[in-house]
């Protein structure tokens, strides 16, 4: 018997490499900014490094600060585990987020932008370069006032984190800052800043070009557009695809998985574990008013089929999140510490089971107190690993 | 003035004494030393007005930028979740056999490092590991051999 199996509509406007980004740019520098903001925000386009702040209105905050001063900043340290959708855009399509990035410092009045590339994708820097040369003479040929330049990370995931990555710009250790203020109010050098995802930069230069309708009608209620999703795991077609928001994980698996999943890690460690059962009932895009649970991401799918033990997968997340917590704070510093010891300690029968139950409240005040999104998100896989996967932590 | 002297000075002048370039200079020592000695550290701090310990912080925030001495060629291996997955303890086992090291040690003709390290970004082509600043992806046992052979050979 054969079965066709439904196929989730690709979507190819982030790779299709069109050459026209001077056109696109001459025809943005020839409408109000006003008009520009509201496009962006009609468009409905929300970050795509997975915290998912609405970019219309985060270039819209910058832009309504009088500071003379301020910067653009293309977030291209893409370090969460199981994400590399933003090296290949970087890649492949370069001038799409070097004209996002254009576009958004004519609105708010930036001459300088840089790129915070993270130091593991140096290697893409001598082709950058090359780019950035080319479109710089775009800029001058167009009377655009404005330079992009290259900061190279270091290996810390934590400056994936945006007032982190203004930190170590700064030339500092990459410690996030309290918020308030945002890096719209004081961002580098205290100046006003936008700090947006690889992605998020791409996309704005797709909306300039078709227009917010054709992103809009693209996607669900609250999840507007496409997303390049980085599919990895136990699957036979890894890589990159650009798909609509607003799928089931029950769609997703019939299209990419082995035919054996168990269980899909969505959203990387600092994301979620949805297992088989919930697949039906669980939806990939922003949290909004639809039915049954939405959940973000920033491109990480990671598939797991029943050979992997999620004990197994979860210590490798504390050990990640261990090593990666800046240790500014102590709910993180001390609480990634805990958990990785508490689960081992269970697995060896040195705690009584019941002891899961206190680590799952540790990640409960870790939520309510850690300083930034690293030390509060420890606990979306943690509580979905170990409450779907019970037995697993302790046989 | 002694190479490391020389060194600083350069980088300094070209990134300019503001705090704000601290890490391009210190990436610029990593590029030619692969790691940053106490007496760069001193070097650095002097030249750029930062307390010596300010230096030391900010570096040693950063797994990068090492504070051990290090191989001409570091060797970092990726152990998070797909690469951990995809056999990347098989793909160390072959590296340490090969090089007669362990995880965390440098070989005798100061050549080799190797490190694990999180993860680089590759998990459609696990298993990944960087050798300074190269990738190289989807790894077997044998393939890894064959690249260290290489470096191995070059001078």
């Amino acid at each position: 018997m054969t079965t066709t199996k439904k196929q989730l509509h690709r979507i190819d406007l982030i790779f299709k490499n069109e050459d026209d980004c001077k056109e696109i740019l001459r025809n943005a520098l020839s409408r109000s900014d006003q008009e520009i903001v509201n496009e962006m925000v009609n468009s409905g386009l929300k970050g795509r490094g997975g915290a998912g702040f609405p970019t219309g209105l985060k270039w819209k905050l910058t832009a309504e600060s009088k500071e003379k001063e301020k910067y653009v900043i293309c977030n291209a340290d893409e370090g969460e585990p199981g994400t590399f959708k933003d090296r290949e855009i970087l890649t492949r399509v370069p001038h799409k987020v070097l004209s996002g990035m254009a576009i958004c410092a004519k609105i708010i009045g930036a001459q300088k932008g840089y790129i915070y590339l993270r130091g593991e994708y140096k290697f893409l820097v001598p082709d950058l370069k090359k780019e950035l040369r080319k479109f710089h003479d775009i800029l001058d040929e167009l009377g655009l006032d404005f330079r992009v330049d290259i900061f190279l990370g270091s290996g810390a995931y934590i400056c994936g984190e945006e007032s982190a990555l203004i930190e170590s710009m700064e030339g500092k250790r990459g410690e996030p800052r309290n918020k308030p203020p945002f890096p719209s109010v004081k961002g580098f050098k205290g100046k006003p800043t936008v700090v947006n995802n690889v992605e998020t930069l791409a996309h704005s230069y797709t909306i300039l070009k078709f227009g917010a309708k054709k992103f809009r009608d693209l996607g669900v209620k609250d999840s507007r557009g496409s997303k390049v999703f980085s599919v990895s795991g136990d699957t036979p077609i890894p890589g990159i695809y650009e798909l609509e928001l607003g799928m089931t994980v029950q769609d997703f698996v019939d299209d990419f998985s082995d035919g054996d999943c168990k269980a899909v890690q969505v959203g990387g460690a600092s994301g979620f574990l949805v297992p088989r059962k919930r697949f039906g009932k669980t939806t990939i895009g922003y949290q909004g008013k639809l039915t049954g649970i939405s959940l973000p991401t920033g491109g990480s799918m990671m598939i797991f089929n029943s050979s992997r033990s999620m004990y197994n997968v979860l210590n490798n997340y504390l050990d990640f999140f261990e090593e990666e917590s800046c240790g500014q704070c102590t709910p993180c510093r001390v609480g990634c510490q805990q958990l990785l010891k508490g689960i081992k300690a269970v697995k060896r029968g040195e705690k009584p089971t019941s002891y899961l139950n206190q680590l799952l409240k540790l990640t409960e005040t870790m939520k309510l107190t850690a300083k930034c999104g690293l030390g509060q998100s420890v606990a979306n896989s943690f509580s979905s690993i170990v409450e779907n996967f019970r037995e697993e932590m302790i046989y | 003035m002694d190479f490391h002297e020389k060194l600083v000075q350069n980088l300094v002048f070209k990134h300019g004494k503001d705090r704000e370039n601290l890490l391009p200079i210190l990436q610029g020592v990593i590029d030619q030393e692969r790691y940053l000695s106490e007496e760069v550290i001193l070097k650095i701090s002097k030249e750029m007005s930062i307390p010596a310990a300010d230096v030391y912080g900010t570096a040693s925030f950063y797994s990068f930028l090492d504070i051990e001495p290090r191989g001409k060629f570091v060797i970092r291996v990726c152990k998070t979740i797909t690469c951990a997955m995809k056999g990347k303890n098989q793909i160390i086992q072959s590296i340490e056999n090969f090089l007669k090291i362990k995880v965390g040690e440098t070989t005798i003709d100061k050549k080799f490092t190797i490190l694990q390290t999180n993860c680089l970004g590759w998990c459609h082509k696990a298993p990944a590991m960087l050798i300074n600043d190269e990738i190289y992806t989807e790894l077997t046992p044998e393939s890894v051999v064959d690249i260290l052979r290489e470096y191995k050979e070059e001078n």
